[in-house]
């Protein structure tokens, strides 16, 4: 049914649809109108059978999460942020012993500076946890792409972590199509464990492996991973005949036929993007937009078959490796290897701030002239950044950094008169 | 509910916060685009057609006119005139039929006895800028709310609706 929703309320129904058995979670922004939602669908009987659990803390969300999924129940939760980071060790469990729980990340900074605006930098964070990473580009994705989640998980008893822009997603209004109970039912059958505790058939799960099997147990687990490169895309599809519209695969490619260059990006930013590719074309300029839907497992061959054809790409990330540069950024140079491609980062919207369609006008001509640097912080205001370097430079006790940059812009909000 | 509003009447709508510190007092901004297709967009709204103000004593704090079209619309939450406001200024740069008041505040105490204009703002957008109808915007706080709380904000923006139709016809003749 169509409707007009926040996108928390409307993936709050996708998860209720897709009939969970356990939901736990901690209440963390951008994600608590989400779990709320589900806990006011569970207590008036909506969703039912299904527990909710209040746990406290994430690490707690995590390790029932992990505990029910291997008795046998669809395990939801969701989180964000520091709340990731505090789960972070169960994360590793839960894809280290195969359980098939979903997990939405409303993708939000990580401080400090305390921030608690969109980027990337919380799942990236969890890159290498051994989930599946997906990332949705609207709320309508967000949506197709929980349901899509516990079928793939399932199906390749590995973790799925869907990533929706925090806030920006989150917390819009848009219009939404929420599947119906009986085509949900039909696409998402009843889960099947492949592993269980289960008193009448007694086994152990979470065994020591020393290193005679850790490497293969490691191994397998990326094995799955591949493995995933065909089942995601078939699943979309399976999806697509279903519901009739295409959500989530491995990639989207928009205006690319021809494109001598191709900007590749993740999330809520590809609208933007494709709007502001749109007025590029209407000048000229041939310009694509490859988006990555599928981040874990990185689709190498399908994004390298993307960009062949294209002279340079740019990479907008909003998210950033300290000391080094970009992160999806790295893994599309991989995808490059042996073709001579110009390539860009642009690191920008870290933190909440905003992605305008005409910074990335700006920056992307810049990238098609190659005057842009290699790597490029869109919007940075290098006028607090050179005070404060200028202020280290010339004083040993030049204070704490992030009060003293509020300072210079002139907001920050206590003990300045 | 603005953008409920324009879904009810068929079209597309994105409605989103200005994310911040979520205490009571403090200014927040949220926007809302409505268009005939999927709104794919998905940066701060930088220069309004229209501008609702809920809380006049931000005029002289924040520079809450920036951005706006030249032949934008502004509705601001007040018993008193843009002139009264201190507002000569900004009557001046834009078109003085399009810059409307409503003491929505004082009409939300009448309706629903509580200080809370929002919806009563609708009721006014709905007259000023013609985008959507009265009937959606009843069909948006009914989506929202129910019984008591519901009725009460609909005779409050109907009152609003009026009060700022009957305001723009007198800035037509004026």
């Amino acid at each position: 049914m169509l409707k007009q929703t926040e996108g928390s309320h409307a993936v709050a129904e996708a998860v209720a649809l897709s009939r969970p058995e356990v939901i736990c979670a901690y209440p963390i922004s951008p994600q608590t109108h989400i779990v709320e939602g589900l806990g006011e669908l569970v207590k008036d009987g909506t969703l039912a059978p299904c527990e909710f659990i209040n746990v406290e803390s994430e690490f707690a969300a995590m390790s029932v999460a992990i505990g029910s999924s291997a008795a046998g129940a669809r395990t939801y939760t969701a989180t964000a942020s520091q709340g990731l980071l505090f789960m972070a060790e169960a994360v590793y469990n839960a894809s280290g012993l195969g359980l098939p729980i979903v997990m939405t990340v409303a993708n939000r900074a990580i401080g400090a500076p305390i921030n608690i605006w969109n980027d990337h930098s919380d799942s990236m964070s969890q890159r290498d946890c051994g989930w599946i990473q997906l990332f949705a580009e609207s709320n309508q994705e967000a949506v197709d792409l929980h349901i899509q989640a516990f079928k793939l998980a399932e199906e390749l008893s590995m973790p799925v972590m869907v990533c929706m822009d925090g806030f920006i997603l989150t917390h819009a209004y848009e219009r939404v199509d929420i599947p119906s109970q009986a085509d949900v039912d039909a696409f998402l059958p009843p889960y099947e464990p492949r592993q269980v505790l289960d008193t009448s058939d007694p086994v152990s799960i979470g065994a020591m492996v020393g290193p005679e099997a850790f490497m293969e147990v490691r191994y397998l687990a990326h094995a799955k991973q591949l493995m995933a490169l065909d089942v995601i895309p078939r699943i979309a599809e399976e999806f697509s005949a279903r519901f009739g519209r295409n959500s989530g695969g491995l990639i989207r490619t928009y205006q690319t036929d021809d494109a001598e260059t191709i900007v590749i990006a993740l999330g809520s930013v590809l609208g933007t993007l494709k709007d502001t590719i749109d007025e590029m074309r209407a000048d000229g300029i041939k310009i694509g937009v490859l988006g990555i839907q599928s981040f874990r497992p990185f689709p190498i061959a399908a994004v390298r078959a993307v960009l062949q054809g294209a002279k340079k790409f740019v990479v907008l990330e909003k998210s950033f490796s300290v000391g080094l540069g970009g992160v999806v950024s790295t893994d599309v140079r991989l995808a490059m290897t042996g073709i001579g491609l110009k390539g860009y980062t642009v690191v920008a919207g870290l933190g909440g701030r905003a992605i305008t369609k005409a910074s990335l006008h700006r920056t992307l001509r810049e990238a098609i002239a190659d005057t842009l640097p290699q790597l490029t912080f869109m919007d940075l205001d290098w006028r607090i950044v050179n005070r404060q370097l200028e202020r280290e430079a010339h004083m040993r006790r030049s204070g704490p950094i992030a009060e003293n940059l509020l300072r210079d812009v002139g907001a920050v909000a206590s003990k300045v008169h | 509910m603005l953008s409920i509003a324009a879904f009810v009447q068929g079209r597309h709508a994105q409605a989103f916060p200005s994310f911040g510190s979520e205490r009571t007092g403090a200014p927040v901004v949220a926007f809302c685009r409505i268009d005939d297709k999927e709104i794919r967009l998905r940066e701060p709204i930088l220069a309004p057609d229209v501008l609702i103000v809920q809380d006049p004593t931000l005029l002289h704090q924040v520079d809450v006119f920036q951005g706006l079209q030249p032949d934008g619309f502004v509705l601001i939450n007040t018993k008193r005139t843009f002139d009264d406001l201190g507002l000569a200024d900004i009557s001046s740069r834009y078109r003085h039929e399009r810059l409307t008041t409503v003491p929505a505040t004082e009409i939300a105490m009448k309706h629903i006895g509580r200080p809370l204009p929002n919806a009563v703002l609708l009721g006014g957008f709905a007259a000023l800028s013609g985008l959507i109808t009265l009937d959606a915007v009843a069909h948006a706080i009914r989506d929202k709310f129910s019984g008591k709380v519901a009725e009460g904000n609909v005779a409050a923006a109907s009152e609003a609706f009026d009060y700022v139709k009957r305001q723009m016809e007198e800035l037509a003749h004026a």
